[in-house]
Order: structure tokens, then sequence, then C-alpha cells
């Protein structure tokens, strides 16, 4: 009896062994099928066929270099456009998406790159903004509600916290609880790991996963291909507007999936020559610098860049680094100390003074800082150099000259534009603005060369690129200062890394001599002999 | 063949020009005025008719208006130049008053047997550096103690009329009517004899041949200089100027000291050559008429030319609508019309575009349907402009054969 039950029992294990497969394939009711979606824009077709399909409770990741079709896609079903040709279908049935209202109503949600929270109310009171349901709302009813999605998710938000008092990677917890509180249960997050540490980072991973073991759906907007080993089940990869492949993360490779984004081979890993440090270049004393809110940005910060060195400045978005590159450039008063460049104290001289004295920047925000978008090519190559012979002589411009100056960084650093030098900068894609930039940055031969987020935004290709010319900057013996938020630039670039930290120096460490948990804790302010 | 780096230009379907839009506003403007005069009953026609009349119908009539557009020239140009280095200067009037009271006391102090080829120079000069210093005033406020633009000017605006307003009575006053300065001898004004006879005793004056040199020289100086490279580049974008090491602030002064220096050599146009006599306590009005001729001429020194004489046809015009029982205060509501038209220009833009878009959709198709029948596959984005356009002149007359055979 027992043998047969044994028996029946073995069989039936196996029987749903052989079944569980075919259950797991049951939802092929895709949560979400976007089919052969179009989309032209004049001159360009951003969406050339594109598919799409999201089952129900997988994170699917969505990879593809800048301008390969990604947001396109996404602004498709979040109804900030509409396909030219092509159908879309939520749980199955065809949709008509109109605008972001029409999404919300099908239960899709979307985490923004940038979060869009008011500062000085509570957690609960942005949450239910909008949806406050009638003349007098119930705030404690929703704070109920946000902490028990709170604790079900494993958030770790209180609903009384005031937004400007809690942590960027908590603000973007609020976001997700946002969409969470508003039932949605498809959600889209758009590069959400770029102003997080890798701490944070680890967090949100472990979110999302929660997130899906409850049945919601993910589409997870990167292109940080390592998140997407570490979380996505599937992948779909496009490529200019096609879509490439639609990969099973398990078994495919990192590389296999950077060769298919970008097609062609890529390599990860920047070759550099063993670092030649020469003699120091910029030597920050002491320096305080107070930032916007009057209170001090930099605290008695200093550091030495020597020629022929990358120094890497590792750190949270908002620590000090915006007030320390804009003290040594020149575009913030300094409070106490002194910058020396090349031997000279620059602390009291002029913007123009430092940039012909040799000092190169790089700007965080290329499209408020870096570029006139109204302005042709033309004039933002010499923009800081306009008043010089050859360019102009005797206050008159020399527009030939300024063509062929133009024209000779466009050919040298191939930034692509549909008029040439002519082309007004903000026709240009983000990755031929930067170009154009670091062209520009580098013609002039600068001692010092400041980068900040140099790539930020910008595709592998491009990426690539850049790495390479600040390291044959490097090569020549220029001092380079590297401001990233991403560890995986600093520790590729970087021979040193500083760590900086509520604006202070926290440690300065040999790249080869350090890992990225290191580096993530000192980020949070927290030295590695255990001081604060 | 072609060039490096420049991908091959895709065809797409024109944008409106500014042009189009402005004479677009222009049209629109002209429309309500017709629908105004409608309701009062009267004939349209007859109106503008009036009008055209009024300002153009005989040599002096042309002179008058001539020389009325001049000051709405160098307004027009002095808005405009602040504009383009991203300020707003709503203090023309103060500065035209400014001009206006330099020029005047020169012209009373002055001895009257010096040759006009120095005299001429000498309250030209004087009277734009006056409005310089006026212009200066405000951008010194913005970019030393970051006062907004709009609120100093017009704080300089009453400053400048109250300093006039004491100045008459005691420098220039006229004793028979002691509300206005003496009216200036015509040889101490901007007025010519060869310009008055040959255009029968009209207002014309040699301020509009000044009014048509500033307009080169303000082309020059923002096409050509450095200077105007400095200031178009803060206007665009101060985040990238100050960047790039070009100093703001100072960019600011010398913009608005410049269109300070314009406006008010359109006050010493006005009070030393169009009328000779300045008045106590009247601020003139075309200090802000001038905004509308920069917005209407798209800040172009040409377009600011041509808008000026428009807006100065109105003006002179209007005076002849009262013999038709037309109420002279249409001509004024045409032009707020149209400076709300002009202003809303985006609208207009967008409407122009979706009619060129469709326009090219439409070609587009019959140019796809003539290729294919060639057995042609080159997409339209990469059509040559020729061959898009034979292909859609073909098209069209194959998409009207299959709608006949149907």
């Amino acid at each position: 009896m027992i043998q047969q039950a044994a028996g029946i029992m073995a069989a039936f294990l196996e029987l749903t062994h052989i079944m569980c497969p075919l259950g797991w394939e049951k939802p092929l009711n895709y949560v979400i099928e976007m089919l052969d979606i179009w989309k032209e824009f004049p001159g360009i077709v951003a969406n050339g066929g594109i598919t799409l399909q999201v089952k129900e409770g997988e994170i699917h990741a969505i990879l593809g270099e800048n301008g390969a079709g990604k947001s396109t896609l996404m602004s498709i079903l979040f109804g900030l456009y509409h396909a030219d040709k092509g159908t879309i279908k939520v749980r199955g049935k065809e949709v008509d998406i109109k605008n972001p209202n029409d999404a919300f109503d099908l239960g899709i949600g979307m985490v923004h790159q940038h979060f869009q929270l008011v500062h000085n109310f509570t957690v609960a009171e942005n949450i239910i903004m909008g949806k406050e349901g009638g003349f007098v709302y119930d705030i404690k009813k929703a704070s109920r509600k946000i902490k028990e999605i709170s604790e079900r998710y494993g958030l770790s938000i209180e609903p009384d916290m005031v937004i400007e008092d809690i942590t960027v990677g908590m603000q973007q917890r609020v976001e997700i609880l946002k969409m969470l509180y508003r039932d949605a249960d498809i959600l889209i997050f758009d590069e959400p790991t770029a102003v997080l540490t890798p701490q944070e980072i680890d967090e949100l991973m472990q979110i999302m996963k929660n997130l899906a073991a409850e049945g919601k759906s993910i589409i997870l907007i990167t292109h940080k291909l390592d998140e997407i080993k570490a979380v996505a089940d599937r992948c779909t990869i496009i490529r200019r507007g096609k879509l490439i492949d639609v990969v099973d993360v398990k078994t495919a490779t990192v590389e296999e999936m950077a060769a298919a984004m970008v097609g062609r081979p890529v390599s990860f890993k920047v070759d550099k020559k063993p670092c030649k440090p020469g003699k120091p270049i910029l030597e920050i004393e002491h320096l305080s610098v107070m930032n916007s809110k009057k209170v001090l940005g930099v605290d008695d910060f200093s550091l030495t860049i020597h020629g022929g060195e990358i120094i890497g400045l590792a750190g949270v978005d908002g620590n000090g680094q915006t007030e320390l590159v804009e003290a040594i450039t020149g575009l913030r008063k300094v409070e106490s100390g002194h910058i020396k460049f090349n031997g000279k104290d620059i602390t009291m001289l002029s913007i123009a003074e430092r940039n012909d004295m040799g000092l190169g920047h790089i700007p965080e925000d290329r499209q408020k800082r870096g570029l006139i978008l109204s302005a042709p090519l033309t004039s933002n190559m010499v923009i800081k150099k306009f008043t010089k012979e050859p360019f102009a002589h005797h206050g008159l411009l020399d527009y030939a000259e300024i063509k062929k100056y133009s024209e000779e960084i466009i050919r040298k650093f191939d930034v692509r534009s549909g008029e040439g030098a002519d082309s007004l900068a903000g026709k240009l894609s983000g990755g031929n603005q930067q170009k154009a930039i670091i062209g520009r940055e580098i013609t002039s031969d600068p001692d010092l060369l400041i980068a900040v987020q140099p790539t930020r935004g910008l595709d592998v290709g491009a990426i690539e690129y850049i790495h390479n010319q600040l390291v044959e900057e490097r090569d020549k013996g220029k001092a380079i200062l590297l401001v990233s938020f991403e560890l995986d630039e600093i520790f590729n670039l970087s021979d040193k890394i500083v760590v900086i930290s509520g604006g202070k120096l926290i440690d300065i460490v040999n790249t080869s001599e350090t890992d990225e948990h290191a580096v993530g804790l000192m980020m949070a302010g927290i030295r590695k002999d255990g001081g604060k | 063949m072609r060039q490096k780096g420049v991908i091959n230009k895709p065809l797409e379907a024109r944008t409106a020009s500014p042009l189009l839009v402005s004479l677009s506003a222009v049209f629109l403007g002209i429309i309500a005025g017709c629908i105004f005069i409608l309701c009062l009953g009267k004939n349209p026609f007859a109106g503008f008719e009036r009008i055209l009349f009024g300002a153009l119908s005989n040599t002096r009539r042309i002179g008058n208006t001539l020389g009325m557009s001049t000051q709405l020239i160098l307004i027009g140009l002095s808005v405009a130049f602040a504009f383009k280095t991203g300020l707003f200067n709503i203090g023309a009037s103060g500065q035209m008053l400014v001009g206006g009271i330099t020029g005047s006391i020169l012209a009373y102090y002055l001895p009257m047997d010096m040759p006009r080829f120095i005299y001429l120079p000498i309250i030209i000069v004087a009277a734009m550096l006056a409005g310089a210093f006026w212009g200066f005033l405000s951008g010194l406020l913005k970019a030393k103690f970051n006062v907004h633009e709009v609120v100093s000017t017009i704080m300089l605006n009453w400053i400048a009329y109250w300093i006039v307003y004491d100045f008459i009575p005691r420098f220039i006053i006229d004793p028979t009517i002691s509300v206005k300065s003496k009216p200036i001898e015509t040889v101490h004004t901007l007025r010519a004899d060869w310009l008055t006879d040959l255009t029968a005793f009209s207002t014309l004056n040699y301020g509009f041949f000044l009014a048509i040199i500033m307009c080169v020289v303000v082309w020059f100086i923002l096409q050509k200089t450095t200077l105007g490279f400095n200031l178009k580049a803060v206007g665009s974008n101060r985040f990238c100027a100050e960047y790039a090491g070009i100093k703001v602030n100072r960019s600011i002064m010398i913009s608005m000291a410049i269109a300070g220096a314009l406006a008010s050599l359109a006050g010493l146009t006005y009070y030393c050559g169009y009328s000779n006599i300045m008045e106590m306590g009247k601020m003139p009005n075309e200090g802000y008429d001038g905004i509308a001729v920069a917005l209407l001429g798209n800040c172009s020194p040409i377009g600011i030319f041509f808008s000026a004489i428009f807006f100065g046809i109105l003006k002179m015009g209007r005076g002849s609508l009262a013999a038709t029982g037309i109420p002279t205060e249409i001509a004024d509501t045409i032009i707020a019309t149209i400076i709300y038209f002009t202003a809303t220009n985006v609208i207009l833009a967008s409407f122009w575009n979706r009619i060129f878009h469709s326009s090219f959709e439409k070609k587009e198709e019959a140019a796809v349907k003539a290729a294919l029948s060639h057995g042609d596959n080159t997409p339209v984005s990469q059509m040559t402009k020729e061959k898009f356009k034979a292909y859609a002149k073909e098209g069209k007359a194959l998409l009207k054969e299959e709608k006949e055979v149907r």
C-alpha cells in the first residue's frame, strides 16, 4: 500500500515537475504588448517596427544606446506620442493610449529620472497630491495605506517624513510608493540608478525584486549592463529604431548584450599605461566655498593634482562637487583658502584669465553651461576665444577663420550634425553635443581639464570614445580632474580616487588598492579607519 | 562628394519664416479693424482708403509719415538691441525725454551763428551720451543689485519725466505759453531746407537718415563685431557666456547703454526735428510703440525699418479717418490688435507649420506613388529636392486620374 502510494506520489511529483515549466509558460498572456510600432520624425525613423512583450511579474529591461528609440517607445506607451503604425495591447486587450491619464487608468506608472516631489511637503502629502478625493481629505487614512504598502514591499518609508529631510534614495522610493498608491501594476523605471550610491543601488535592486515577486511587472530602461544582469529576467535590445534581439538575461553574457546594443564588440576596460605623475598643476589649499543655500558646500578641502594623472572625485550628487568645480573654474566665490594653478595663485582671477592660463572645463550641464543651443556650432566652438586672433581682428569677427577652426574640431572629433559647422547646437544629439564640447576644450590644449559627468546620458560608443580621449590627454602629461557619480567610470579611468562627502575630503586612495564597496562606504561619509 | 560629418540633410516640410508670421499678424490686425469698422456701421474700405490717403496722398503727407516713422525706427532698434542681450528695455520713453531735453537745452543756449556741420554733431553726440548714461543706470542696477530692468527702466522713466518738468521752466520756457518750451529755431533743429522744400513743409528731417544709418550700425555691431557676439551670447544663454569667461554684468551695462543711446537719439529727432517743442507733463507714447515695432520687425534692423514705416502710416493716417465718421481710435485699435497677434507669434507659426506639414505629406504621398510606378524605391527622405518635386507633380496627376476613373 505504502509503496503504491509512494509510487503514485513519485509519479505525481514527476508530473508536476514536467507541468511546472508549462505552468510558467502559461502566462503567455503578456501584460503589455507593443506590436510592430512605427514612429517617424522628420528625417528619422525613431521606431521602425519595434515589438515589446512584457510578461506578468517579470522585470523586463530595455537596452539601447541614446537615440536608439527607447524613450520614444516608452513615450508612446505612456501616451506622450502617438504611434504612426502598430498596436498596443494591455492585458491582451487592444488599447488606444491618448495621454498619460489613459496610461494611469490602465495601471501604468512611471518613475521618472527627475523626481516630481514638493520638497517641504511630507511623504503622505506628496503621494496623495492630485488624488485627495473630495474637498476634505483624510490624511490619516492615506497614511495608513502608505505605511501598509511600504511595509509590504520593504520600502522603509514613514508617511510623515518631510521630503527635504530624506536621502535621494528614499525620495526615489517615495516615487515608487506614489505609483503603488495609485494601484499601478506596470512600473516603468527610467534610468533609476543615476543618482544613487552603490549601497542604495543594491537596495533598489532588492525592492524591484520584491515588487516583481508580488506580481508587479517592471520595465527597466537603462544602459548599465550589470544592473540588467542583476535583476532583469529578459531584455529587449534595440538599435537605431530597430528591434535587435530579446534575450534571456540568465543565459546571455554582458559582452553579448553590449555587442548587440552597439553593433560591434565593445571593450569595457580602458587601456591605460601606468601613470607617470609630473609636476603639480593644481594645488587646492584649505578651500572653503559657500553653496547656494549660504552654508559651507566645500569645507577645508585640500588636494594636489599632478600632470599626467587622472584624479577621480567620487561622491553622491550634491556633496560639494559642484561648488568645488565652480570655485576652481572661477564661477563661484571662494570663502577662504587658496587655489594655485601652475604655481600661480588664481583664487582672485576672473574666469577668462583662468581659461587663458590653460584651464579646460567640460561642464556638468552641457545644455545649460556648455553650449548656446540657439547658436550655430561655429559660434560655440570659439565662444572662449572669439576676441582673439585669428578669429577677430580689431574687434571684427573673421567668419572664415571661425568656420575653418570649427570644421577642424568637427572633423577631428567626429561631431555629426545636419549642416556641419552651421548646424544649430541644439539640433545635435546629446552625444554629439558632448563631443563638440570635448573637442573645443581639448583643442585649446589645457594643462588641467576638469571633466564633470562627461558621459552622462551617452551611449556606450560615445562613452568609450570620450574615455579614450581623456586617457590620451593624461598620457600627454595633462592633469585631469574627473567628477562622476558613476563609480564604474571613476574606477575605470582614475589613477587616484578622492572621496568627498558633505563638502569634506574623506580620503584619497590609489585605485588599485581599493574596491567599490570601500569607496561606497566613504561616499556615505564613513572613513576606512572607522571614524566619521 | 559630401562634406565629412554632414549627414545628408533630409527633405522636410518648410517652416514658417518670421516674415510670414509678421505679415499674418498685420493681416489679422487689419481684418480685426475691418470688423470693428463694420460694427460701427461704416464701410471698412473707405476707412482704410482714408488712412492711406491721410498718410501717403501727397509729398507733404509722405514726409510727415516718414518724420513720424523716424522715432519709431530708432525706438524699435533700441528695444530690439536690448532684446538681443536678453533685456527688456521698457524705458525708451524716459530715454527719449533725456535725449530731448539735452538737445533742447543745447539748441537754446548754443550760439545761433555756429556752423551746422559743427552744431549738429554736437547735439547728436550729446543726446546719445545722455541717453547712454540713462540706459547704463538700469544696467548698473541690474548688474550690481540685481534690480530687474523692467522695474528700473520704468522708475527712470518717471525720474526723467520730473527732471524735464523741472528743466523746462528753469531753462527753456516759452514765456507766452508757460507749460511749453520755446520752439527751437529751425537752424538749430535737425530739419533741412532741402527736405522741407521737397516735402512741402513736412516734419521730415535729418533724423530719418540718422535712423537709416543706425539700422546699418546696429546690424553691423550685432553681426560683425566681437561686441555683438559677446552681447548675443549673453542674451541667448548667460550661463554659457559666464562659463566661457564673458563678463556678463559688463555686457548688460553696455547693452543697456547702447539701447539708451538709440532711444535718446529718437528723442532728439522728436523734440529737435519733429515737434521742436517740449511740453511739461507729457510722457511720449513712442517709447511703448517701439516695443511693438521691434516685435513686428522680428528684432532685425531691416524688419524694424519696415514695421516702423507701417506703424507710421497708421499713426499719420488716423487723423483723416474722422472725415468718414470713423473714430480715430480705430487706428490705435488696429495697432493694438497687431501687437497681440505678434506677441502670440508662436500660435501663428504653428498654424503655418501645420499647413506646410500637411501639404508636404500630400506631396510625399504623391511622390512615393510616382516613384513606385517607376520602380524607384528610394525613401522620400533621401530624394534630392528636384527629384522629389518632379515625382510629386507626376504623382499628383496619377492620383487625380485615379479619382476620375473611380
